[in-house]
């Protein structure tokens, strides 16, 4: 593993008279990676992160960012240090979105001039147009707020990003775009980020590193998301990363050597109605439209999920399952056709990977 | 209206008089009441301390307030200060609820995201609590200015000078036109006031109207899309 950036040493926080939220958490952070908390309500997941701030204070144990003590920092010096982006953005609505950009920079005492083209240079980073600079927040959807969110927390050039369930109140199509948004961002930046979510899917997609909190506040597991999923350390994480999990678990394995058989394909104009097999129909510049079914050629059937080439085996499987045809659609690069997959063909390639890991370990 | 061009120089000196009297108590009790406001709100027996001692004072009547005042003060009767620490006290009653109401108005996660992004407590007062409470301090406001130059009117039987005493003296001398004059410029006082206080507020406050856009904006966005989606309905059902 990588440096070290955050450490939790038998960390606790005990409010009155209740459970405690956080039990003797120890784990160390590493520098340059995404760290994912995840679990079900109440395990401490969120209490853990704003401890690393100090929006709430431990009842014992320490906590270091990169070598240093944070309760021995000025509070507000340290959270201007990390960025820091929430569920609901957040945005000071009578600002703005520049100057609720420029937010951290101003506090620092940056001149309003300087933090504003540095403001206008993030709202490129985070994709968003320079025009909506001027705007205010509410005149932004949903998924360009948290966009922005994301640029705030990164204004001051903060070595470490604490994400408290950044993308969970957005819609699922707007959080993927978020998801892979942050990945891009991360691939460029680097930064430390301590990411909490109640979702595992999210969680495998985007952790370097995964820490599984069980209610009581105790870390069930800390590991990769790979192993997460393909070894649950124990019945908790087991139930929590779900039934889907052998399924999800495919997402680490690429489908390289998957066969790709040719098909019959016929140009959407043309969809007669003599057809004898499954046919992929393809528009004018040979990208597939959907299927022309045996049964009743001339309808235009929706097809399942696309296949491209390098994907994973859960692309693969899912290409194939979801396919009115049983076969899953292969496309290359340019999104044309390139052929298509069959299901027995992924479910041999993934007893092989299987075997494969077996002779290894 | 002859008797007011005639006159003219007089209404509009007691018009500034009554004006001034209605302002300075405005004003000091914003300044009381914002902060005093603030500190209730955190404090949960100074909260109930401060409604209920709101509540009471605003059953005093302004009479015995300006007769009472006086020996408290060691003023004279006849000071325009009783009438200005009478109504700052008015002022406080409503602007303190106002304020409360104002700042629980702030979203608590704003707060939070200040207090995460390194606010310290008095920044985030000035910048953030403060600002985004104005639209409903103004309310207060505005409920404070027409209370105001109504109450400063009665301050005109102990004979402070005002709009009110057209009312005194008409009364004593049975002259209606008088009276009338005085109401209607009560009146315009009190729509002035309210005016300027409405502008000042659209002034202090662009992103309200911003957000009302971005409102309606959604709304009108919404409307279509329902409408194209009925008209696809409409397409379908012709097909069939």
């Amino acid at each position: 593993m990588a440096e070290a950036m955050i450490e939790f040493q038998s960390v606790t926080k005990q409010y009155q008279g209740g459970q405690p939220a956080v039990d003797g958490l120890s784990m160390s952070i590493g520098k340059g990676a995404i760290t994912v908390f995840v679990g079900p309500s109440g395990c401490g997941k969120t209490t853990s992160l704003r401890m690393i701030n100090r929006m709430v204070e431990p009842t014992s144990g320490t906590i270091t960012v990169d070598g240093r003590d944070v309760s021995k920092e000025p509070a507000a010096r340290l959270r201007r240090s990390m960025g820091y982006v929430m569920q609901s953005s957040g945005l000071m609505p009578h600002r703005s979105v520049l100057d609720n950009i420029a937010t951290v920079p101003r506090l620092n005492g940056v001149s309003k001039g300087v933090a504003r083209k540095r403001a206008a240079e993030l709202l490129d980073v985070v994709g968003l147009a320079s025009a909506l600079g001027k705007r205010y927040p509410s005149q932004l959807s949903g998924g360009q707020q948290q966009r922005v969110g994301v640029a705030r927390a990164l204004a001051a050039d903060p070595p470490v990003l604490l994400m408290d369930e950044p993308f969970s109140a957005v819609d699922p199509v707007v959080r993927d775009e978020l998801q892979q948004e942050l990945l891009r961002l991360q691939r460029e930046l680097a930064k430390t980020i301590v990411f909490v979510t109640h979702d595992i899917d999210e969680a495998t997609v985007l952790g370097d590193k995964v820490a599984v909190f069980a209610v009581g506040g105790k870390l069930a597991q800390y590991a990769a998301p790979e192993e997460i999923l393909r070894a649950p350390a124990n019945d908790f994480v087991a139930s929590f990363v779900g039934r889907d999990r052998g399924f999800r678990h495919l997402a680490f394995n690429a489908a390289e050597s998957i066969r790709v058989h040719p098909v019959k394909t016929v140009e959407a104009p043309e969809l007669a109605a003599e057809n004898r097999e499954w046919a992929v129909v393809l528009d004018a510049g040979s990208r597939p439209l959907g299927w022309a079914s045996p049964r009743d050629g001339t309808g235009l059937i929706p097809g399942g999920s696309l296949f491209r080439r390098g994907d994973t085996l859960r692309r693969a499987l899912d290409a194939a399952l979801s396919s009115p045809s049983g076969l899953g659609v292969v496309v290359d690069d340019d999104g044309k056709l390139a052929g298509v997959l069959k299901a027995e063909e992924v479910l041999a390639l993934i007893e092989e990977t299987r075997h494969y890991r077996e002779d290894a370990t | 209206m002859e008797w007011f061009l005639a006159n003219s120089g007089m209404v509009f000196s007691r018009a500034g008089e009554h004006l001034v009297l209605a302002l300075i108590p405005m004003v000091l009790g914003l300044l009381i009441s914002v902060p005093l406001g603030q500190l209730a709100r955190r404090n949960r027996t100074l909260r109930t301390l401060v409604v209920t001692a709101s509540s009471l004072l605003y059953t005093i009547p302004s009479l015995a307030l300006f007769i009472i005042l006086p020996p408290i003060l060691g003023t004279r009767i006849l000071d325009p200060l009783n009438v200005v620490v009478a109504l700052t006290i008015y002022a406080v009653a409503l602007l303190v609820r106002a304020a409360m109401d104002a700042f629980d108005s702030v979203d608590d996660d704003l707060r939070m995201a200040a207090v995460a992004m390194g606010f310290k407590p008095a920044a985030r007062f000035l910048q953030i609590d403060l600002p985004l409470s104005l639209p409903v301090l103004f309310a207060g406001l505005r409920v404070v200015s027409v209370s105001n130059i109504s109450l400063v009117s009665v301050a005109a039987l102990l004979g402070v000078g005002n709009l009110g005493i057209l009312f005194t003296d008409g009364l004593q001398r049975a002259f209606v036109t008088e009276v009338v004059v005085g109401i209607v410029a009560i009146l315009l006082l009190a729509l002035i006031m309210d005016t300027a206080l409405v502008l000042l507020e659209k002034l202090l406050t662009p992103w309200t109207r911003a957000s009302a856009l971005a409102a309606r904006q959604a709304s009108e966005q919404d409307a279509k899309a329902g409408k194209t989606i009925a008209d696809t309905h409409v397409h379908a059902e012709v097909e069939r």
